[in-house]
């Protein structure tokens, strides 16, 4: 469904990717897993256009939105959750999942409800600015504005990063729920443990490198990738 | 009441009328600068074009032999607000979009190049003299004894005040209730994000210019019936005047804006009543480095704070 042909990725002079290539194919988790700095977010945000691959193809259920703009390729059943949640501080959690189906008007209140129904919490606060609630909250509703566009894949950077075990537990709970109902899951994780046990299969990336793909479970027993991520 | 209260009310009431106009212009320099965190010098500019129009219209229209004040005005108002729009879209799109991703010093030579482009522009097609127009809303409240001391609102005064209120009331209600509204604040948090929800940023901007440079022919319209003059450089004083008004309310901020239009306003006709009125540009400037001094985030603005 989505697939990276040898891309390239640039910041001024840095050269952050070099040379990735991956694929995701309908229904799966896959998840991308690597140390800070090795390029984990730079791959996700390429996807989104944000910033553009300096070479290479992103392909997206077979178009090539390499050099799409960013908004142009959001419409297209893509969905992000970006590193630091970027949630709207200053407006509603209301506002905010409104601004998450700003584009899409179909179904517009069946979506709202059922995101509502994914995240008890987020109904409990609907009124209440966004800016004001907790990190675990705001993750809520960073995944539930992202929702609120009925993606086909939904991209997440780090959902777990600074929240409370139990939080993210919760998290993964529900990243296992989306694709029990059928959305595709591509998810950068600090926590490798708990991502590879929930994907189907991940990537390593090194230095701008995919030096290692695997299924999860392969994954969690293979030496080096325990040794580098998992504590041993 | 004595002579000096009345005297000191009727300050009061013209220091409104002209900071609300003062108000009306801000809007657009700190709508920008919310959202793209640029000061758009060329504001004023459309603000002086707004009143050209707004003049060109009446002239126009009274020589179809239209002669209801408030047809009149009505219709011109629409078509200036059109127009200056189509150039507060335009000025965007061809100064500013293509300079997004560049330094902002670099787009801030732009607008001033703008500026300086309009300015010279309606010169050679209008002429660089004044251009008069009679008044055509005579007459007012007159509030106290009619021989001695009393308080005198001219019904265009009350005009300016009440559009004002009118824009202002339909401006709050389109940023916090409309979904356009809601994309502009959106935009001015994080335009990043909104691109990642889909929402082309680009479509944002643009109307908060339409807007911005609509409010601005408001103004520009409202001032000119009141003074009854054009010329091509009104629109670099009352500008400033505006910018002015937008950072001493806190620059970014829509209630700001208003607030330190009045603000400005009435210190502006308090000290031309008290003092001299050759003084009031040098008190709206000392206001504006007193602020930047000691409250650089403006009256109602949120301190600069480091995104982490």
């Amino acid at each position: 469904m989505l697939r990276l042909d040898n891309i390239h990725t640039h910041y001024g002079p840095i050269e952050a990717l070099k040379g990735v290539s991956l694929n995701i194919d309908k229904g799966e988790i896959v998840t991308l897993i690597g140390a800070n700095g090795a390029g984990k977010t730079t791959l996700l945000m390429t996807v989104c256009g944000e910033p553009r691959a300096s070479s290479g193809t992103v392909t997206w259920k077979g178009n090539d939105i390499t050099q799409k703009e960013t908004s142009e390729i959001m419409r297209t059943g893509l969905a992000v959750v970006p590193e630091g949640r970027r949630v709207f501080s200053g407006m509603t959690v209301e506002e905010n999942l409104a601004m998450g189906g700003f584009f899409n008007y179909t179904n517009y209140d069946e979506r709202l409800a059922h995101v509502l129904e994914l995240f008890p919490r987020l109904k409990e606060r609907y009124s209440q600015r966004a800016g004001t609630m907790s990190g675990g909250e705001q993750q809520m509703l960073a995944i539930g504005r992202a929702m609120m566009s009925n993606p086909e894949l939904l991209i997440l950077d780090e959902p777990s990063l600074g929240l409370a075990p139990i939080i993210i537990n919760q998290i993964f709970e529900i990243i296992d729920q989306l694709r029990k109902e059928g959305t595709t899951i591509f998810l950068v994780e600090q926590n490798a443990n708990q991502a590879l046990r929930l994907a189907d299969r991940g990537y390593v990336i090194e230095h701008g490198h995919i030096v290692l793909e695997d299924t999860g479970d392969n994954l969690l027993v293979n030496e080096d990738v325990r040794k580098a991520y998992l504590g041993g | 009441m004595s002579e000096s209260i009345y005297y000191f009310l009727q300050q009061i009431a013209n220091g409104l009328t002209i900071g609300s106009t003062y108000a009306l212009i801000a809007i657009g320099y700190t709508m920008v600068y919310g959202i793209i965190g640029m000061i758009n010098f060329a504001h004023g500019e459309v603000y002086m074009i707004g009143t050209y129009v707004a003049f060109i219209a009446l002239a126009g229209l009274s020589m179809l032999g239209i002669d209801n004040p408030f047809l009149l005005i009505g219709i011109a108002l629409a078509v200036s607000i059109v127009v200056a729009s189509a150039y507060g879209f335009s000025i965007e799109r061809v100064a500013y979009r293509p300079l997004r991703s560049s330094k902002r010093l670099i787009a801030l030579i732009s607008a001033i190049g703008m500026s300086i482009f309009l300015q010279n522009y309606i010169r050679l097609a209008q002429g660089s003299r004044d251009i008069a127009m009679p008044s055509m809303i005579k007459g007012g409240f007159l509030f106290g004894s009619p021989e001695g001391s009393h308080i005198m609102i001219s019904y265009m005064q009350v005009i300016i005040m009440v559009t004002t209120v009118l824009c202002m009331v339909g401006l709050t209600l389109f940023i916090t209730r409309s979904r356009m509204g809601r994309a502009c604040r959106a935009c001015a948090q994080d335009i990043g994000m909104t691109n990642l929800l889909g929402i082309n940023s680009n479509n944002v901007i643009a109307v908060t210019f339409i807007i911005g440079a609509s409010l601005a022919a408001v103004a520009g319209m409202l001032l000119g019936l009141y003074y009854g003059v054009v010329n091509p450089y009104i629109g670099f004083i009352a500008g400033l005047k505006a910018f002015t008004a937008a950072v001493l309310g806190g620059i970014g901020s829509i209630p700001g804006a208003m607030l330190g239009g009045l603000i400005l306003g009435v210190s502006e006709s308090l000290t031309g009543g008290y003092l001299t009125a050759e003084y009031k540009d040098v008190v709206a400037f000392s206001l504006l480095i007193l602020i930047l001094l000691f409250m650089p985030q403006g009256i109602l603005g949120k301190p600069e704070v480091e995104k982490i």
